[in-house]
């Protein structure tokens, strides 16, 4: 073959092979113009791989919500459509997910993530796109408070609220030293904040003895379990979830540091939390969870017998929190009367909204929902973890106050 | 601190030195006998630990528990050592001979596939396993609760390492396992059956890391992390005590232990840095480790070429010109999101053609570049984010800072070669990873900086294109020149014959030590590049499978190349994004595809159209 075939063979080849690229990828660029019959489109991000014990339960229950209003006509007459994505568990990743939801497949409203620092993440990408973001768990204060924008809004209640709700029940006991563990990023550092400024107010003279912060799934549990127990501490506030808090909770059990002290605990008494302890789950903790089989109330019964015909399988939390974010969207553009993004926002503020708990409110101050929380305390029964004595906890009377939003929220 | 608070902290951190240490140990074994840093080794572990909470709770209730815990532990062990045959059998054997470089791609190609498999057998929740029979109490200990498992791993650790003592003094197999570490060749000479020998040893390797993880389970749940979680830790363990020497991993196993059980007490938001830094620390004194051998500079890398860098022909050069044309043209016919993937292209072609110019051009293997990427994206992130600084000066700071802390680690490790260099780059970028991981305060943590978006005047994502394209267009460039610049040729020099390079008055640890600058400020240039088009940064950047994705963009396009990386960046990273949305499992495409491309064509995509193209011009 002589030289110049092949030059001109190369030469060809490239330039044909680029001008097929750009053909397919302006191919793919091509828009078509949105109709009143075309589906609602729904960006949904979750860290399905890392946290599936909460987020597997969590897609069915919003999968179930889609599902239903579907069936019933849609909403508007538009069929509801989720595009699905998993969001790496990472801020980064996160952050290019929801853009690849945004610009490629066009949503009309973001939904979903898990951790505080990625739901933080979306939030600030949100908010310099001018798309609609609904954090699902996301706890972290800085999501509604410093770091809130006009675009984010958040359904479970904060950590704030919930160790407000924790505090409330040891206020009674007097528990006066505290040690406090919590995984070091941004959901265990603004719950141990908030709990050190409520502790104070509800029991002026307490102190903080005992301050761990490991790393989101790289606890060395013996060492800090033998560090808390060393300081002496009458009651232990735990942040820990997932396979540190099982690793924390066998750790505290064989060296006793849970015998004879109080023990509030974030999100332990979730069934997605409290299956994987089984019957070691700890007996006496003060928690916020959910008690799914004990909760009352028509609207529950009827989504817990959905589910459970649906899926063979009892609700977690994540799966009413998952169901309750579908119906807040659908209420959303139902006031709305559409999909934009600025209408949507303006009706979030303040909307009311049917849940299978009873009517909440996207508070229009801080965009903040008024969805609580079950307090209650941990108990064995049947080799299971239960929660025993337990109440709701309504979300709106644990909220932030006016001033402190004004004082705190970017206007 | 009081005495009895202080003997618990202490056998606290004997009981997690035992566990290193029978992790760990395994890994320096095979680097002893194969010369393979293998991945796998925390794949293993992770396996071990499914495998025993699978078996155990079964053979608990059938048996009974005392056997049935025990068995099953044995068993995990067993079964994973078989896998260690397997995968000795099946990949091992065929990559002997490679560059090390392409061994570490291959095992972590293992490391990806058995991730996606372990979420498909057991799922993707965390199981908890039973606690052992008998040692579910604790026993007192000066008046403090001591947990009776752990003091059962304070007594396993020593167990197992007098147990290798024996089998290497009083085996057959023991002695050949030593001479084999000693010195590989001559036993081949002496005609002791290889094949044999490696299989054997990949059993004993696997099967102690399978027993580590089965040894795990009533401490922790088994999770889809315990691999990369551990295998970060063994490295430290093995590269402190001296790769291939097992009483060394044991040293280091106690020295790393009880830094972590007193660390949480001092610094208990340091404990990861602390590992690391103890690390540095060692491998200043002493480059191989506590107890190991000097490594022997081999007379040339094992990236020699006998291929000469030509010039380009004109029909090249004309080439090259209308593809940049064309993509310069991208802005007019697609829409954002594929300008955003274009943009990352382009950050990631000048990400793998810096790790070229030290692979390719230098020889030098570093398996830690994603430290420079990952410094100059958050000195870029951190003037943004803190200080408000106009982009293009926090553009300009990023290869600055990256320049110099590569300058700074470059110091310390250009003067060695091969896979001690490899391990200590990794080292390094390990350091760097726990301190961006640790330093909350600064850096953030775990939730990375959010809000570096560039300034209103690029805000545009067309300007940032066209930003990006100048920047990193012009920087891979300039890499190119360096290719066929007098310093260029200096490398290469120092790359297939350093004996004979010295000897005509090349300085060429000198040389690779400015190589090592100049790609650390190329990577930095794109890290600085990629935190502005994502507007935020987390500490993923620096972490080991950011370093592996720019291996195998370089590799993929060909290291010895001019431009190839850059296809190789371009080839991944679309690949990667038509495939994470469709399927769930793209670690297993990933790890297999990175397998193939070690068996099938190392020499590259651009090295294997070369070879089509142009074969009379290249052939010697």
């Amino acid at each position: 073959m002589s030289k110049f075939l092949s030059r001109r063979r190369a030469i060809l080849g490239i330039f044909s092979m680029s001008a097929a690229v750009c053909a397919v990828l302006a191919g793919g660029s091509m828009i078509s113009s949105v109709s009143a019959a075309d589906p609602i489109k729904i960006g949904e991000l979750n860290s399905y791989g890392r946290f599936a014990a909460f987020t597997q339960p969590y897609r069915n229950g919003w999968q179930l919500a889609v599902d239903e209003i579907n069936a019933a006509g849609g909403v508007n007459g538009r069929m509801l459509e989720v595009i699905s994505r998993d969001d790496g568990a990472k801020p980064g990743d996160a952050v290019r997910v929801a853009e690849e939801l945004v610009s490629r497949e066009k949503v009309d409203v973001l939904f979903g993530t898990f951790l505080s620092n990625v739901g933080l993440a979306v939030s600030d990408y949100a908010a310099q796109n001018k798309a609609l973001f609904l954090a699902a768990e996301p706890l972290s204060d800085a999501i509604t408070m410093a770091k809130g924008n006009r675009y984010t809004f958040r359904m479970r209640p904060n950590t704030y609220m919930q160790t407000k709700m924790l505090v409330e029940q040891a206020k009674t006991l007097g528990v006066k030293r505290w040690a406090i563990v919590a995984p070091n990023y941004a959901y265990g550092q603004s719950a141990a904040e908030n709990f050190k400024r409520l502790i104070k107010e509800a029991i002026p003279d307490a102190e903080i003895v005992a301050e761990q912060y490991p790393a989101l799934g790289k606890i060395d549990a013996g060492a800090t379990v033998s560090a808390l127990a060393q300081a002496k501490p009458d009651g232990v506030f735990n942040v820990l979830f997932g396979g540190d808090l099982a690793k924390f909770v066998r750790e505290g059990n064989v060296r006793g540091l849970f015998e004879k002290r109080t023990v509030l605990s974030l999100l332990t008494g979730e069934p997605e939390w409290l299956s994987l302890l089984k019957d070691e789950a700890p007996k006496g903790w003060i928690v916020t969870g959910y008690p799914v089989n004990q909760v009352e109330g028509d609207g529950h019964k009827m989504f817990a017998d959905a589910y459970k015909a649906k899926f063979n399988d009892t609700p977690r939390l994540g799966s009413l929190l998952g169901y309750v974010m579908i119906q807040s969207i659908k209420a959303a553009v139902e006031k709305a009367g559409g999909t934009d993004t600025e209408k949507m926002v303006d009706a979030l503020k303040g909307l009311e909204f049917d849940t299978p708990i009873g009517m909440m409110t996207m508070r229009g101050d801080d965009h903040q929902a008024t969805m609580g929380a079950w307090i209650g305390k941990i108990d064995v029964k049947d080799g299971k973890g239960v929660m025993t004595d337990w109440a709701y906890a309504d979300g709106k009377d644990y909220m932030f106050s006016a001033e402190e939003v004004m004082k705190t929220r970017p206007q | 601190m009081d005495f009895a608070f202080f003997i618990l902290q202490f056998l606290n951190g004997l009981a997690s030195a035992s566990s290193l240490f029978i992790a760990a140990c395994g890994l320096s074994i095979i680097f002893g006998v194969t010369r393979i840093v293998n991945f796998a080794h925390g794949s293993f572990y992770m396996l071990g630990a499914y495998f025993a909470v699978t078996l155990a709770p079964r053979l608990m209730e059938s048996i009974n528990p005392f056997l049935g815990f025990w068995g099953g532990i044995l068993a995990a062990a067993m079964i994973v050592g078989l896998l260690g045959v397997l995968m000795e059998m099946l990949l091992l054997r065929r990559i002997y001979h490679v560059p090390e470089l392409f061994q570490l791609l291959a095992t972590f190609g293992v490391v990806l596939i058995v991730q996606d498999l372990v979420v498909l057998i057991w799922g993707p929740e965390d199981i908890l396993g039973p606690r052992a029979p008998g040692l579910k109490g604790a026993v007192n200990i000066l008046d403090q609760r001591f947990p009776e498992y752990e003091l059962f791993l304070v007594a396993a650790g020593p167990l197992i390492l007098g147990a290798i003592w024996l089998l290497f003094r009083k085996t057959r197999f023991g002695v050949l396992v030593r001479a084999a570490t000693e010195d590989r060749e001559m036993t081949d000479a002496l005609g002791i059956n290889q094949k044999l020998l490696f299989t054997g040893v990949l059993f004993l390797g696997a099967s102690l890391a399978g027993l580590a993880g089965a040894l795990q389970i009533p401490k922790e749940p088994a999770n889809g992390f315990m691999d990369i979680n551990m295998i970060a830790e063994a490295f430290v363990v093995t590269v402190i005590g001296g790769m291939g020497s097992v009483p060394g991993a044991f040293l280091a196993a106690l020295l790393i232990g009880e830094l972590q059980a007193f660390g949480i007490l001092l610094f208990a938001k340091s404990t990861l840095v602390l590992a690391f830094l103890a690390m540095a620390v060692v491998l200043i004194l002493r480059p191989q480790g506590l107890l190991g051998k000097p490594a022997v500079n081999t007379e040339h890398s094992e990236f020699a070429s006998s291929i000469p860098l030509r010039p380009w022909p004109r029909w090249l050069v004309l080439a090259w010109l209308g593809a940049i044309v064309v993509f310069a043209c991208l802005p007019f016919v697609v829409d954002s999101f594929t300008l955003k993937l274009a943009i990352e292209v382009m950050v990631f072609a000048l990400f793998a053609m810096s790790l070229n110019l030290l692979i390719g051009l230098g020889g030098v293997i570093s398996f830690g570049h994603a430290a420079w990427f990952g410094v100059g994206a958050y000195a870029a992130g951190l003037l943004a984010v803190h200080s408000h600084s106009p982009m293009l000066l926090a553009l300009a700071a990023a290869p600055l800072a990256a320049g110099v802390a590569a300058a700074l680690v470059g110091a310390f490790i250009a003067r060695l070669s091969g896979v001690y260099l490899a391990m200590l780059t990794l080292a390094a970028a390990q350091l760097i990873y726990a301190i961006a991981f640790q330093w909350t305060g600064l850096t953030g943590g775990d939730d990375g900086l959010v809000g570096a978006w560039p300034d209103a005047w690029a805000k545009s994502r067309v300007v940032y294109f066209y930003l990006t394209l100048a920047l990193a267009g012009g920087a891979v460039f300039a890499l190119r020149h360096i290719a066929y610049a007098p310093f260029g040729y200096v490398l290469r020099a120092g790359r297939d014959g350093p004996a004979r390079a010295e000897a005509i008055g090349i300085n060429v640890a000198a040389a690779r030590w400015v190589a090592f600058t100049i790609a650390g400020m190329a990577a930095g240039l794109a890290g600085g590049l990629y935190t502005f088009s994502k507007g935020s940064i987390d500490p993923t950047v620096l972490s080991i499978p950011t370093s592996v994705d720019v291996l195998a963009m370089t590799l993929l396009g060909g290291v010895h190349t001019v431009l190839g990386p850059v296809f190789g960046a371009a080839a991944l990273h679309l690949l990667q994004d038509f495939a994470m949305p469709i399927t769930d499992h793209w670690r297993l495409i990933l790890g297999g595809g990175i397998i193939a491309m070690v068996l099938a064509f190392p020499e590259g995509l651009v090295g294997k159209l070369r070879s089509w193209f142009m074969p009379a011009e290249e052939t010697p």
